[in-house]
C-alpha cells in the first residue's frame, strides 16, 4: 500500500481541547474528532456547504497579536495568549480550521443562538411526530431535545403547505415538515447529476418541488430520503410501515454489482422493511442506488423454492447422479455466491474432477454506484481459485460438450442455465443438480433441487471491483424449506468423494486461510466493517469490464471504454 | 441656523427644464468629456483618485469604494466583472430611479470610467424588475453610447473594449444584496452566498472577481474622475465626503429628493427648512433616516456622548433635529444613513400599525434561505398583523423584541439586520404605544383613515 502524503496539520482549540486536524477540515468535523457535537441540518459531509440552517452557529476567536509587531498579546490572568473572540456567532460548517482557532460550543451566546434557531424551525413545523415516519431518527426531534427551550411562544397560525406530493415513483414529500435545508436539492444536482428539485415561493412560504415537467425518478432518488434531516421526504415503499425503533440493523453489502456498496438492512421478527446506505468513504460514501433497496423483496418472493424432501435424501440423489457419470460432470458456479461458497464450489469441482465456470453479467455502468459487472463477486472466484480467467456471458463450450455427449451431469449454483445460453433440449439432455433460492427454467428442468438462501439470510464475504473484501451478515432467519448454501455444498463435496469441510463460517475460514494465500491471515470475525483491500497484482492483467464509478478507476481504461 | 444651499452634482440636471435623457442633450452639456480624458490616463491613477476621494458606497452600507476596488483579485487571470446595482428597492429610497430615468448617460459614463479603471471588459446593469421604463431608457442610452463609440469595441480608438448589458430582475428586494444579485444574474434564485468564501471581489459572478457598485456611487466616480479625488474630498466633511441625496417621504410639506454636501445638514434643517416642516396642525413624531430598515428615531429623545471632531473628542447632546445627516453621526446614535431614504411620520401615525406595514414588507421579501430571517420575519409580521387586525396582547411587545433579538448577526446576509432592526427600534422607542395598543384599538378610526396592511 502506498501511504497517503501526510496532510498539513492545523492545531485548533475546541472547548479547551487542543487537536491537530488536516488543513481544510471545517469546524464541525474538527469538533467531531474531540467528541464535541455541533448540531446542524443543512451541512452534509459529502455535499457542498451552503450554511443556511444556522444551527451550527458557534463562538470563534483567534489568538491576539500586536498589529504592529505581530507579537502575541498575553493575558495576565491566565498566562496564555489572549483570544480575540468574534462578537457574532459564526457557522461551523462554512468555517475551515486555521492555526490557533479557538471555538466555544457551550457559551451563552451559542446556547442562545441554538435556542433561537430551534424555535424558528419549530414554529411552522407541524409537530405531527406521532404519525411521522422520521420519528426516532429525526434530527429536529433530537436537537429540539438537546438544544431547544422546550416550550413554544408561537400563538399564530402555522403555514399550510402540500402534505403528500409524489416527487417521483419512490419519494413522497410532506412540505410542511420541510425545514428548507436544501440537502436534497444539492444531492440531486451534485451527486445524482439530475437537477430536478428546487424551491418555489419565498421566505417561510418557500416550498420544495420538482421543476415543471420533471420528476425525481433517477435511480438515486431515495438518497434524498436518507439525507432529509426531518420527515419531509419519505420513501413511498417504507412510509407508514414500521417504527424505526422496532427495527434491527444488520450490516450488509449491495450485491447488484461489483461496486459492493455498504448497506444496513432493517428488519423485525424475520421481515425486512428497508435497506439504507452505510457510510464507507472508499466505496459508496453515504449513497446507495434505489435498485439496491428493493433487493430484500427476493426474500419473500412468491417463486422461492422450498424443499419437499430432507437434505439427506437430496444429497443421496445427487451422489447417485455423480456416480453415474464420472468424468462427465460440469460445475457452473456463481459470481453472486459468497467467497465461502465459491471456496466450497472449487472443492466440489475438484472432487468431481469437473471443470468449473462462471456466468458473467455485464450491463451499463452508471458511473456512480452500479458498475458494468453485475456480478458482485467475480473477484472472489478469482481469489479462491474457482476460476482463472474472467467468465463469458454464454456457456458456449458447455453447450458444445453437452451436444457431443461429453457432459451428462451439470451442477448449477444460483445460475439459470437457460439465460446463459443453454437450450431447453440441452437442459433436457443432462441431469441437473440445482442450488438456488428461486424457481427458474433450470430448477424446473433439474433432477435434484436444493432450495438455498438469499443473501439476506446468510453471512459471508464478497470481493468488490477494488479487490476489497467486505462482509455481509445474516439479517433474517432462513425461509422454511431452504438450507444454507454452505451446508449443501459441504455435503455435496463429501458426496463427490472430497474431504469433509466445515459449513460453519469460523471453522470454514480456517480452511480458507490455510489454502488461499491472499486470505491467509484473515478470519471472518476480523474482517473490518469497511472491508479490507487485497493485493490485486496477480490479476492485474485480466481485462475487467468495469468502467469508472465513484471511488473506482479501472486499471485498463481502454477495455472499459470498449465495453461502454 | 439656516440650512445650507443644495449642492447638486449628481442631480445637477434632474428636473432641469428642457433636459432630456438622449445622448444629444448629454453631449451638449459636456457629456462623455470625462470619459475621453479618463481613457488616456493610467487605470491605476483613476483608482488612486477614487481612493483619495474617500467616496463611500451609496447603496446603504457606506463601504469605501476605493477599498472595495482595492480588494479585487487582479492576479487570478480571470476576467473582472463590474455590476451596477440598480435594484433600488429599500422602501423610502428613490434616487437611482431618477438618475436612470432622466440622466442615464451620466451613469453609463461613470460605469465606463470605472470599468476602464478596473480593466473590466464586461459590465452589467442589474435593474429592479419593477422599473421596466428605466430598463428601456438604459437600453436605448447604451445603444446611443455604443453608436458614439463610448461603449463596445475599441472605445474612442484606445484599443480598450467594454460591453454593458442591462439585466432586469424579477422584482425581489434581496436582489439588491450583492451576492444575491450575482446569483440572480447567473440565472438562479437570489439566495445570498456565504462569505467566506464567496466574497465578490474574489469569487463573484461566474466565480470571477466582481465589483458591485450602486448607481449613484458610479455617478460620483465620474465626478471624481473629472475633478480629482482631492477636490471631491473637499465637499462634505472628513469621512463623509461628497454629496448625499436624501429622498424625503411621508409627513412633510415638500417631500422629494435633495442633494447636500454630506454632513453639512442636520435632520431638523432638512425636514423643517428644506422640506417645509410638518403638515399643518401636525407634529413630527418619528423619522427613519436611511430607508425602512434603519432604526427609527423618536422626536424628543436626546443622544449624548463624545465624538471626534478633527483629532479632539467633543461632547455632543443632540435632539433628533440636531443630528448631522452623515454615515458616522447617524451611526453614533444607533441608526444609519443607509440609502438616504428619510421616512417621516407625524402624530397621526400609530407605531404598531407602521411596524405592521414594515414587517409585512420584510416577511414578503426574505429569500427564505436561512432560518432566523425566514421564520423570524414572518413571525414578527404575524404578530404585528394580529395586533392590528385581531387581538393585541399585553405580552406582544416583549415577544416581538425577543423574536427580533434572535435574528441579527446570525444570518448569511444583512437582511437579518434589515428585518429585525425596525422591530427592535420601534419597541425600544415606542414600547409604550405597543403596550397601550389593546386600549388604543378601542377608539374608532377616522372614516378617511388609510386601510391598514
Amino acid at each position: 500500500m502506498i501511504a497517503p502524503a501526510k496532510p498539513d496539520l492545523v492545531t485548533v482549540n475546541i472547548d479547551g481541547q487542543e487537536i491537530a486536524v488536516p488543513k481544510g477540515t471545517n469546524v464541525i468535523e474538527a469538533a467531531r474528532l474531540v467528541n464535541v457535537d455541533v448540531p446542524h441540518y443543512c451541512y452534509h459531509p459529502k455535499l457542498s456547504v451552503v450554511g443556511n440552517c444556522r444551527m451550527c452557529l458557534i463562538e470563534m476567536g483567534m489568538p491576539a497579536v500586536d498589529p504592529a509587531t505581530k507579537a502575541p498579546i498575553m493575558d495576565p490572568a491566565t498566562g496564555k495568549q489572549k483570544i480575540n473572540w468574534i462578537p457574532r456567532p459564526q457557522i461551523g460548517c462554512g468555517t475551515n480550521v486555521s492555526p490557533g482557532l479557538h471555538v466555544k460550543t457551550t457559551s451563552p451566546m451559542v446556547k442562545d443562538a441554538r435556542e433561537g434557531v430551534m424555535e424558528f424551525l419549530l414554529i411552522n413545523h407541524p409537530l405531527d411526530c406521532p404519525i411521522c415516519d422520521q420519528a426516532g431518527e429525526c434530527k429536529l426531534q433530537e436537537q429540539a431535545t438537546g438544544y431547544g427551550r422546550g416550550y413554544s411562544r408561537f400563538v399564530e397560525q402555522k403555514n399550510v403547505k402540500p402534505k403528500r406530493t409524489q416527487l417521483g415513483p419512490r419519494v413522497t414529500l410532506d412540505d410542511e415538515r420541510c425545514i428548507l435545508c436544501s440537502r436534497c436539492i444539492r444531492f440531486s444536482k451534485e451527486i445524482a447529476k439530475d437537477d430536478v428539485l428546487g424551491f418555489v415561493d419565498r421566505g417561510s412560504y418557500s416550498t420544495l418541488t420538482c421543476y415543471p415537467g420533471k420528476k425525481l425518478e433517477n435511480n438515486y432518488s431515495l438518497n434524498t430520503v436518507d439525507i432529509c434531516p426531518v420527515g419531509a421526504l419519505t420513501s413511498t415503499d417504507f412510509r407508514f410501515k414500521m417504527r424505526v425503533w422496532f427495527l434491527k440493523q444488520t450490516i450488509a453489502i449491495d450485491t447488484e454489482s461489483s461496486v459492493g456498496a455498504n448497506t444496513v438492512v432493517w428488519s423485525r421478527e424475520g421481515t425486512i422493511y428497508r435497506i439504507t446506505p452505510r457510510r464507507n468513504d472508499e466505496v459508496n460514501d453515504t449513497w446507495l442506488a434505489d435498485s439496491a433497496r428493493v433487493l430484500y423483496k427476493a426474500v419473500k418472493a412468491v417463486d422461492r423454492l422450498a424443499a419437499t424432501e430432507t437434505i439427506e435424501a437430496l444429497v443421496a440423489r445427487a451422489a447417485a447422479l455423480f456416480q453415474s457419470a464420472p468424468g462427465a460432470i460440469a460445475v457452473v458456479g456463481s459470481g453472486r455466491s459468497t467467497v465461502e461458497e465459491q471456496f466450497l464450489t472449487r472443492h466440489l469441482a475438484t472432487a468431481l474432477k469437473a471443470s468449473a465456470q462462471l456466468v458473467s453479467r455485464v450491463g451499463q455502468g452508471d458511473k456512480l454506484l452500479i458498475s458494468a459487472d453485475r456480478n458482485p463477486n467475480v473477484r472472489g472466484a478469482l481469489v479462491t481459485g474457482l476460476i482463472k480467467t474472467l467468465p463469458a456471458q454464454q456457456l458456449t463450450d458447455l453447450a458444445t460438450q453437452i451436444d457431443a455427449g461429453k457432459i451428462k451431469v451439470v451442477v448449477a449454483i444460483n445460475e439459470d442455465l437457460s439465460v446463459a445460453g443453454l437450450t431447453t433440449a440441452q437442459l433436457a439432455k443432462v441431469s441437473i443438480v440445482y442450488l438456488g433460492a428461486h424457481a427458474n427454467a433450470t430448477s424446473a428442468a433439474a433432477k435434484v433441487v436444493f432450495p438455498t438462501l438469499t443473501v439476506f439470510e446468510k453471512s459471508g464475504a464478497f470481493v468488490n471491483q477494488q479487490f476489497r473484501i467486505q462482509k455481509t451478515l445474516k439479517a433474517v432467519p432462513a425461509a422454511g424449506g431452504a438450507t444454507d448454501d454452505l451446508v449443501v455444498l459441504a455435503q455435496l463435496v463429501v458426496a463427490a468423494g472430497g474431504a469433509t469441510l466445515p459449513a460453519e463460517l469460523a471453522a470454514l475460514w480456517k480452511a480458507i486461510a490455510a489454502e488461499v494465500p491472499m486470505l491467509a491471515t484473515m478470519t471472518f470475525a476480523n474482517l473490518p466493517e469497511n472491508g479490507l483491500v487485497l493485493d490485486a497484482t496477480p490479476f492485474a492483467a485480466l481485462p475487467f469490464v468495469e468502467g469508472e464509478t465513484l471511488h473506482y478507476k479501472p486499471a485498463q481504461p481502454a477495455v472499459a471504454a470498449a465495453i461502454a | 441656523m439656516r440650512a445650507p444651499e443644495q449642492h447638486r452634482i449628481i442631480f445637477k440636471h434632474i428636473d432641469e427644464p428642457g433636459y432630456t435623457n438622449d445622448i444629444g442633450c448629454y453631449l451638449r452639456n459636456g457629456g462623455y468629456e470625462v470619459l475621453k480624458k479618463a481613457v488616456s490616463r493610467k487605470p491605476e491613477e483613476l483608482i488612486e483618485e477614487v481612493k483619495k476621494s474617500g467616496l463611500r458606497g451609496r447603496g446603504g452600507a457606506g463601504f469605501p469604494c476605493g477599498v472595495k476596488w482595492g480588494l479585487v483579485d487582479r492576479k487570478s487571470g480571470k476576467p473582472i466583472y463590474l455590476i451596477v446595482n440598480a435594484d433600488e428597492s429599500e422602501p423610502g429610497t428613490f434616487k437611482d430611479r431618477y438618475i436612470m430615468h432622466q440622466d442615464p448617460h451620466q451613469l453609463i459614463e461613470g460605469t465606463m470610467i470605472s470599468c476602464f479603471a478596473n480593466n473590466v471588459k464586461q459590465a452589467y446593469i442589474y435593474i429592479r424588475g419593477e422599473m421596466p421604463h428605466g430598463a428601456r431608457i438604459l437600453e436605448k442610452a447604451i445603444a446611443e453610447a455604443r453608436a458614439a463609440n463610448f461603449v463596445g469595441p475599441n472605445i474612442l480608438g484606445t484599443g480598450y473594449s467594454c460591453e454593458i448589458f442591462v439585466h432586469r430582475g424579477a422584482g425581489a428586494y434581496i436582489c439588491g444584496e450583492e451576492t444575491g444579485l450575482i446569483e440572480s444574474l447567473e440565472g438562479k434564485r437570489a439566495n445570498p452566498r456565504i462569505k467566506p468564501p464567496y466574497f465578490p471581489a474574489v469569487l463573484g459572478l461566474y466565480q470571477c472577481p466582481t465589483i458591485v457598485n450602486n448607481v449613484e456611487t458610479l455617478c460620483h466616480v465620474k465626478y471624481i474622475a473629472e475633478h480629482g479625488g482631492a477636490e471631491y474630498a473637499k465637499i462634505g466633511t472628513p469621512g463623509n465626503t461628497g454629496t448625499r441625496i436624501f429622498c424625503v417621504s411621508g409627513h412633510v410639506q415638500r417631500p422629494g429628493y435633495y442633494e447636500f454636501p454630506a454632513g453639512t445638514i442636520t435632520m431638523g434643517q432638512l425636514l423643517n427648512d428644506v422640506c417645509g416642516g410638518p403638515l399643518p396642525g401636525r407634529k413630527f413624531k418619528a423619522v427613519i433616516p436611511g430607508g425602512s430598515s434603519a432604526k427609527i428615531l423618536r422626536f424628543g429623545e436626546r443622544f449624548k456622548g463624545k465624538r471626534k471632531v478633527g483629532t479632539e473628542l467633543v461632547d455632543y447632546d443632540w435632539g433628533v433635529e440636531d443630528v448631522p445627516m452623515d454615515f458616522d453621526s447617524l451611526g453614533m446614535i444607533g441608526t444609519m444613513g443607509g440609502s438616504g431614504g428619510v421616512i417621516v411620520m407625524d402624530d397621526t401615525v400609530n407605531m404598531v400599525e407602521a411596524l405592521a406595514n414594515i414587517n409585512a414588507f420584510y416577511s414578503h421579501e426574505s429569500c427564505g434561505q436561512c432560518t432566523p430571517c425566514r421564520e423570524g420575519s414572518l413571525w414578527m409580521k404575524k404578530i404585528t398583523s394580529r395586533m392590528v387586525h385581531g387581538q393585541a396582547r399585553n405580552e406582544d411587545a416583549a415577544l416581538l423584541k425577543s423574536v427580533a433579538d434572535q435574528i441579527p448577526g446570525r444570518t448569511i446576509c444583512a437582511f437579518g439586520e434589515a428585518c429585525s432592526w425596525p422591530t427592535q427600534s420601534f419597541i425600544a422607542k415606542f414600547g409604550d404605544e405597543f403596550k397601550q395598543y389593546p386600549e388604543t384599538k378601542k377608539t374608532a378610526k377616522p372614516v378617511d383613515a388609510v386601510a391598514l396592511v
